[in-house]
């Protein structure tokens, strides 16, 4: 296994002590591409945050474990923490469109990055400088532009070029495409994925928009009020969705294909991670909820099929694995 | 659902003509910029018409033109029988928006914090319907408040933006909409802000209020809400119109390469992975953007011709056009509805 997480929980601690990660545990192989869905506010950039150990306060870790090649991350102090992180493991953070430095260019940003991870050798920085940016299908005579010079797009591909600078094993990506159209998402998602393949790299991909990772994760994680409902082959929750969340998003996208169906939504909105509903988080919006236990009993994980769920729904279909 | 607005009314509620809007860009060295060219557009009654296309093309700047937050350089805008492109006096133009409003993409930040939705509903109810009485306002701010579902509306009145969600705020900005007693409502990406589980709900509502009568000019970059609401698409390109007709003919018959590749990317769980879209994404190009048609770098079926003419909108079956010199050839349809070769 590239990464294990176990029982993780991240909380913002202060006047209203917020668990936005609470008590999640999913596994990574070497090379494969996770999706983790969720609607905004559900947790998804505290985890992205957690697993690449650079939370800060009031954010903390409060439980669990965070395995990378079998090593514990939260046991590693910030000098070897530094060590691996963009080595081997490399971020690419939301509205990284953004995230670039508007006064330096796109090679100077390349190099400094290099340089404070120790490369020092100029020609050696050039030529992979270069190799990157033809990675992401970016001209490398790029490297003297300016971001604003760039289209959102180019942006985009420029911040996962510099996460690929060191050839990491595992890519953490937050949203990378949220603020582009369709079109330049699309082509996006496919180059990304054509990397992925050809350096063998694994991925986990942040979005909130369900149908945009379809094609591309081998599986989905889906987020609720900072737990993973639902983690499963993104085919198999595509077709039976397990969770009654899961079901309820897959509902509320209008789909371009088949007959226009009239569409619900899922009533209420997502909670407020300071006030959690008890029970399953997601009881009051639940559609098919079962008396007293949904809404005091928090759901345990089960394995159905190859995915794994937390809902009472299924407590009699199979063991709790957790 | 979906029912098509009824009849077909001999001049629509909503129709612009060579409508342009240019701005000045680059300081002394003087370039133009062509947000809006030569845009013909119709809104008929209770009918919700969606305004697709990339960023950049050109959506906000039509609705802006429509909201007449500014002038156009050129072209007219006929509403209800009357050319609004050049109302100057206030009261004309607040009594215009009242009946045209705009309702924007940001809930978060299109309402001031320090301010009640009670508030915010009478001060444009005052605005706009200046013959109400306090009662008459107070009556018509609660009742639109529950039209779009925040019940009871009375004590929705009394709450400010942060005790309200993404949705329910969005959903004021409708309703304050509706006070007005509005004909048509301007949608730029009234929900690409809000969660996937609440969107749906908010595009019930325009689908609901469609049916109480009110027109939509709905502004998105999804085509999937588009078709889940639109009677008729529109799609434009670096400011111009390139494809437009009935929403389903649209989606299932796609004339222009642009709306092809459109349509190609937007992801489908069902479909494979593997096929690849091979464009580049370049942003359009529109300043000093010349003669010829704007998505010849992009259009993998240019030919020599679209760098020398502009296409104009060609009508290829009822309601259905697309400006493409490649693509509508041969398929015009004549007045008579045949097909005539190379038109
Ligand atoms: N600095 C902070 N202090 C306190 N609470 C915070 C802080 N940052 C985030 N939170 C809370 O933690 C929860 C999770 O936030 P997070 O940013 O991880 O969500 P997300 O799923 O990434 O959302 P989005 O899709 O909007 O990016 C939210 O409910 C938020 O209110
Ligand atoms: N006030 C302005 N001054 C100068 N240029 C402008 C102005 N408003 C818009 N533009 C330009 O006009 C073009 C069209 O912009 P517009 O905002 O209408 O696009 P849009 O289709 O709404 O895009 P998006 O989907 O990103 O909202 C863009 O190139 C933009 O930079
Ligand atoms: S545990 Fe109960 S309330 Fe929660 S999703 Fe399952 S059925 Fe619904
Ligand atoms: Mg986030
Ligand atoms: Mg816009």
């Amino acid at each position: 296994m590239l990464l294990e997480v176990e029982d993780l929980c991240v909380e913002y601690l202060g006047t209203r002590p917020t668990r936005a990660v609470d008590h999640v545990s999913f596994s990574l192989s070497d090379g494969e591409f996770l999706g983790i869905v969720g609607e905004s506010g559900c947790g998804k950039s505290t985890l992205l945050f957690g697993l690449a150990q650079l939370l800060s306060p009031p954010a903390q870790v409060t439980s669990g474990t965070v395995r990378f090649q079998g090593q514990d991350l939260l046991s590693l102090d910030e000098r070897h923490l530094r060590q691996i992180r963009w080595r081997r493991i490399s971020v690419v953070m939301q509205s990284a469109m953004n995230a670039l430095n508007p006064v330096k260019s796109v090679g100077t940003q390349f190099s400094d990055a290099m340089r404070a991870h120790g490369e020092r050798d100029r020609t050696a920085i050039r030529q992979r400088s270069e190799e990157v940016l033809r990675l992401v299908g970016i001209d490398p005579a790029h490297l003297h532009s300016y971001p604003h010079q760039l289209s959102g797009g180019m942006r985009q591909r420029v911040m996962i070029a510099m996460a690929l600078l060191f050839s990491p094993e595992l890519v953490l990506m937050d949203e990378p495409t949220s603020a582009l159209d369709v079109v330049a998402q699309r082509s996006l998602m496919v180059q990304t994925k054509q990397l992925q393949r050809a350096l063998g790299f694994a991925v986990v991909f942040v979005t909130h928009d369900m149908s945009l990772v379809s094609n591309f994760s081998d599986r989905l994680a889906v987020m609720y009020a900072g737990q993973m409902v639902e983690v499963g082959p993104t085919a198999e929750t595509f077709a039976h969705p397990l969770h009654p969340y899961t079901q309820g998003l897959l509902e509320a996208f209008p789909s371009v294909h088949g007959p226009r169906v009239p569409l619900a939504g899922i009533a209420g909105a997502p909670p407020d991670l300071s006030q959690v509903p008890p029970g399953c988080p997601f009881h009051p919006r639940c559609p098919v909820r079962i008396g007293p236990v949904c809404q005091t009993v928090i759901p345990l994980r089960h394995r159905v099929g190859n995915s794994d769920v937390l809902c009472h729904l299924y407590r009699t279909e199979s063991s709790s694995v957790a | 659902m979906h029912a098509p607005s009824s009849g077909q009314p001999a001049e629509p509620l909503l129709r612009t003509v060579g409508l342009t809007r240019h701005f000045r860009v680059g300081g002394i060295f003087g370039k133009t910029l062509h947000a809006v060219d030569d845009v013909d557009l119709e809104v008929g009654e209770a009918e919700i018409v969606a305004l697709v296309g990339e960023s950049g093309s050109g959506k906000s700047t039509v609705a802006r033109l429509l909201a007449r937050t500014y002038p156009p350089t050129r072209g007219a805008i006929w509403f209800a029988g009357r050319d609004i492109s050049r109302l100057s006096s206030r009261s004309d133009l607040l009594a215009y928006r009242g009946q045209v409003p705009m309702v924007f993409q940001d809930p978060f930040s299109s309402l001031n914090p320090v301010h009640t939705i009670g508030y915010v509903m009478r001060r444009g109810l005052r605005l706009h319907r200046p013959e109400l009485s306090r009662p008459e306002r107070e009556a018509a701010a609660v009742e639109a408040l529950e039209t779009v579902g925040l019940v009871p509306g009375r004590s929705t009145m009394s709450k400010y933006p942060h005790e309200l969600s993404g949705g329910q705020r969005q959903r004021v900005g409708f309703a304050q909409a509706i006070s007005w007693r509005p004909r048509l409502i301007l949608a730029d990406e009234p929900v690409s802000m809000l969660d996937v589980s609440i969107r749906i709900g908010v595009l019930n509502l325009m689908l609901a209020l469609r049916e109480r009568g009110i027109s939509f000019l709905y502004i998105t970059h999804d085509i999937a809400s588009a078709r889940y609401v639109a009677d008729r698409v529109v799609v434009m390109y670096a400011g111009h119109v390139v494809e437009a007709g009935p929403t389903e003919e649209v989606l299932h018959r796609p004339v222009h390469p642009y709306t092809r590749l459109l349509l190609s990317a937007v992801p489908d769980p069902r479909a494979s992975a593997e096929v690849a879209v091979g464009d580049p994404g370049e942003p359009p190009r529109v300043i000093n953007p010349g003669e010829g048609c704007r998505f010849r770098w992009r259009c993998p079926l240019a030919v020599e011709r679209c760098a020398m003419v502009t296409p104009r909108l060609v009508p290829i079956s009822e309601g259905h056009a697309a400006a493409c010199h490649v693509t509508t050839a041969g398929k015009a349809l004549t007045p008579e509805g045949a097909f005539i070769e190379g038109a």
